[in-house]
């Protein structure tokens, strides 16, 4: 049995017999709570990450240790990437909730209202680690406050099977042109394992799908001005069209309403030979090589490769999800928060994490692009430069609150859903245009 | 011996001068009706009308926003992801109220019989009801799975299907699959209510019946159905609200999808409100839900005092 110490008994005892003499008077008079109950906590709100270990790293390490250093404690809570809009629209609505809270992409416009501008803390990151790029830049600051803290970017390229595209005659590497790719693909279905790509309401793998390959064929939301929809031109139109034929001849036609898992667990039950995505199949893979194989019984590890997505008439695009993080205004811990925030920002700290991810996430400063992870293994050299790269949805406007209004109610992926499922291009793409007009109007 | 009543002196108190008011039936209806009141203000009433505030203005997450009239409801006018919501819901009510009627009439029919373990069956019927919504969804959105279906595995190893059915990536499929889960979720309380409706039908009534040569479909049609009807109406209007206001159900299974052909009225205004911040949009696509459930509740409640008077 614990038995308890003289000492605390009468430490206990004298705080206890603190309060009881002042009393609630006492409390009142000084003004201040009482000095025990004084600890600070942090409330941390994130998404379940894609690599479990790093939400393990967290959880046993970094967590406590930042707890002891900083003196307080922190409440780390993790829930779907899909829930985390939900979740910060309650909070905010509601006056409460986490201190902080991860944004995806350029939902930090939908909440500019209701954070702390972080310029200081940004700025000074920016200078330690040779600059924010300007994709992640653009998602976090609106030129005038830093809504929100860069965290990473977790690249989107496609995860393929070596053999299996080489069987449908990509024996070159990765097919270079969109028209290359749908060659390779209807030979990849004939063979019983398509291309597997989400056209539903999924944060990740919808939009980082769906935007680019627009741009590539010269398709856009908006003119440079930001407010003059471009969508209903003729370039998008051929991109949906090419895209209904695509995905009849190419794609598993199950994968319409995926989220940003299903891809994930048929790639890895060897249903579909290729889909864009993030580094998490590989790291899967590669974390349990017995449990994943080829039909030939070797590691599945083996036989992935990644490949950014191919080219189209316009050019060759990405976008990939970017995280960052708000600070609320309604938080009663701001300080503490900015605090914590600045520790888990100080390399050392971060390193932890960044190396745990193993190349599924890239940082969004340039110092980053050197560390040696990205010599340890070719397969996640790709994902090096996604940071870099990316192209801001809203393009060719800036990804501001419209913007991600229409991305929210993921616009450009229903065009090519809506197509897929039998709407003629021109209706599909007539309607995102109206859809974009309400937005970009109001 | 004559016992003379002390004013003041029974029970060794004076009533308090409010308790007396009391005794006025009106001010004693008043007290025990308050704390009701009360709650319905705080948590239906106060909703309702900060719902209809947030309707008429431009509110989004963080921006009170200002008054903009009937802009709104102008807006969704013209918004065909809101008519295909409306189209979804009735059409998700109706299908769904016919077949919870029909299966949990039958069920109750049967569970009326007296057969050995009739406890037991009659616990298990209510599983479906008990298990919470989004835990049962769950198990369903796996059994519908694009790639992992087992229903799909069953059908091709059985050798009825040589492709894969997309059960929630194709539109109608996919509003196909989430009416099956509610029905699947639904029929045990149509079932255990119209059994309880079925048990106080005097089985003599029935016996005469027989007697005077009535077949058994005659004896449902023009004995248990008739004295079956008011219940069946008060469990329809429950299920027909509960159904038309649905939003766990769809959301778990289709999240609205795909590309927003399963929305429902409260799965549409949530990803508006709360997924994009557009609270006052949200806000009315949920309140343009009331004028309709309205008209269905003044209907069946007009169609039950008919029957009840009947």
């Amino acid at each position: 049995m614990l038995k308890p110490k003289r000492r605390s008994v009468i430490k206990l005892a004298g705080s206890a017999a603190a309060v009881a003499s002042t009393g609630m008077a006492g409390i009142l008079a000084s003004g201040r709570t009482p000095a025990y109950a004084q600890q600070k906590t942090v409330h941390w709100l994130r998404w379940v990450d894609f690599v479990p270990a790093s939400d393990q790293l967290w959880r046993k390490e970094l967590v406590p240790q930042a707890e002891k250093e900083l003196g307080m404690k922190i409440n780390i809570e993790t829930v779907n990437g899909n829930d985390l809009q939900p979740r910060t629209t309650a909070a905010i609505q509601s006056g409460s909730g986490p201190d902080l809270i991860m944004a995806f992409n350029n939902t930090t416009y939908i909440y500019a209202n209701s954070v702390v501008d972080l310029t200081d803390l940004a700025e000074d990151l920016s200078k330690r680690e040779g600059g924010i790029f300007k994709y992640c830049r653009s998602f976090c600051s609106d030129g005038k406050i830093f809504m929100s803290m860069p965290w990473a970017v977790p690249g989107a390229m496609i995860s393929y099977r070596k053999s299996w595209l080489e069987e449908a005659g990509a024996t070159n590497g990765f097919p270079k042109t969109w028209q290359e790719y749908r060659t390779v693909g209807k030979k990849l279905k004939a063979a019983g394992h398509p291309i597997g790509q989400t056209l539903g309401h999924t944060f990740g793998d919808a939009p980082t799908f769906t935007y680019p390959y627009m741009w590539s064929w010269g398709g856009k939301e908006v003119e440079q001005d930001g407010k003059t929809v471009a969508i209903n031109s003729k370039e998008t139109i051929e991109s949906v069209k090419f895209m209904t034929d695509f995905w009849k001849e190419a794609h598993d036609e199950g994968a319409l309403a995926w989220d940003d898992t299903n891809n994930n667990r048929a790639f890895l039950s060897g249903t579909i030979s290729a889909t864009l995505n993030g580094a998490s199949i590989y790291i899967e893979a590669s974390r349990k090589p017995d449990t994943y194989q080829t039909e030939k019984g070797k590691p599945m590890k083996d036989d992935i490769q990644h490949s950014p997505l191919p080219a189209g008439p316009a050019g060759q695009f990405g976008m990939h999800l970017m995280q960052s993080t708000m600070l609320m205004k309604y938080s009663k811990n701001q300080d503490a928060a900015k605090q914590f925030l600045k520790w888990v920002h100080t390399e050392k700290n971060y390193e932890k994490w960044f190396l745990s991810q193993k190349g599924y996430s890239t940082p969004c400063t340039a110092k980053w692009e050197e560390h040696p992870l990205w010599k340890q293994d070719p397969v996640m050299a790709p994902f090096k430069v996604a940071a870099r790269l990316g192209q801001a949805p809203g393009f060719a406007g800036l990804p501001n609150q419209k913007a991600a209004e229409a991305l929210s109610k993921y616009i450009v992926t229903d065009m090519y859903a809506k197509a897929v499922q039998g709407m003629p291009a021109e209706e599909s793409v007539k309607w995102a245009e109206s859809e974009l007009k309400k937005i970009y109007s109001a | 011996m004559a016992v003379t009543a002390v004013p003041g002196m029974v029970g060794g108190r004076q009533p308090l001068p409010w308790m007396r008011k009391l005794e006025d039936e009106r001010w004693l209806a008043f007290t025990l009706l308050l704390p009701t009141a009360i709650l319905l203000g705080l948590f239906i009433a106060y909703p309702f009308v900060e719902g209809i505030f947030l309707a008429l203005s431009d509110a989004r997450v963080g921006d009170p926003g200002h008054f903009v009239g009937l802009k709104n409801f102008a807006k969704l006018w013209d918004d065909s992801i809101f008519w295909t919501s409306v189209w979804n819901t009735f059409w998700y009510t109706a299908v769904t109220t016919v077949f919870k009627l029909a299966l949990g009439l039958w069920l109750a029919m049967l569970l009326n019989r007296h057969f050995r373990g009739k406890a037991i069956v009659r616990a298990f019927i209510l599983l479906p009801f008990i298990i919470p919504t989004v835990l049962s969804t769950f198990a369903w959105k796996w059994m519908f799975d694009p790639t992992f279906s087992v229903i799909n595995w069953t059908l091709f190893n059985l050798g009825f299907i040589k492709a894969r059915i997309n059960w929630l990536g194709d539109p109608s499929l996919a509003m196909t699959s989430i009416i099956v889960v509610n029905i699947w979720r639904g029929v045990p309380f149509f079932a255990i209510s119209l059994l309880a409706g079925l048990q106080t039908i005097s089985p003599e009534l029935n016996e005469a019946a027989a007697i005077d040569g009535a077949r058994p479909w005659a004896r449902f049609w023009l004995i248990t159905w008739p004295l079956l009807l008011p219940v069946t109406m008060v469990v329809m209007l429950f299920s027909v609200i509960q159904t038309f206001a649905d939003f766990q159900l769809v959301y778990v299974m289709t999240g609205g999808g795909p590309a927003n052909a399963t929305h429902l009225f409260a799965t549409y205004a949530y990803q508006i409100g709360i997924g994009t911040g557009l609270l006052s949009q949200g806000a009315a696509v949920s309140l343009a839900m009331f004028p309709f459930l309205f008209l269905i509740v003044v209907i069946q409640l007009l169609y039950i005092r008919r029957v009840e008077v009947r």
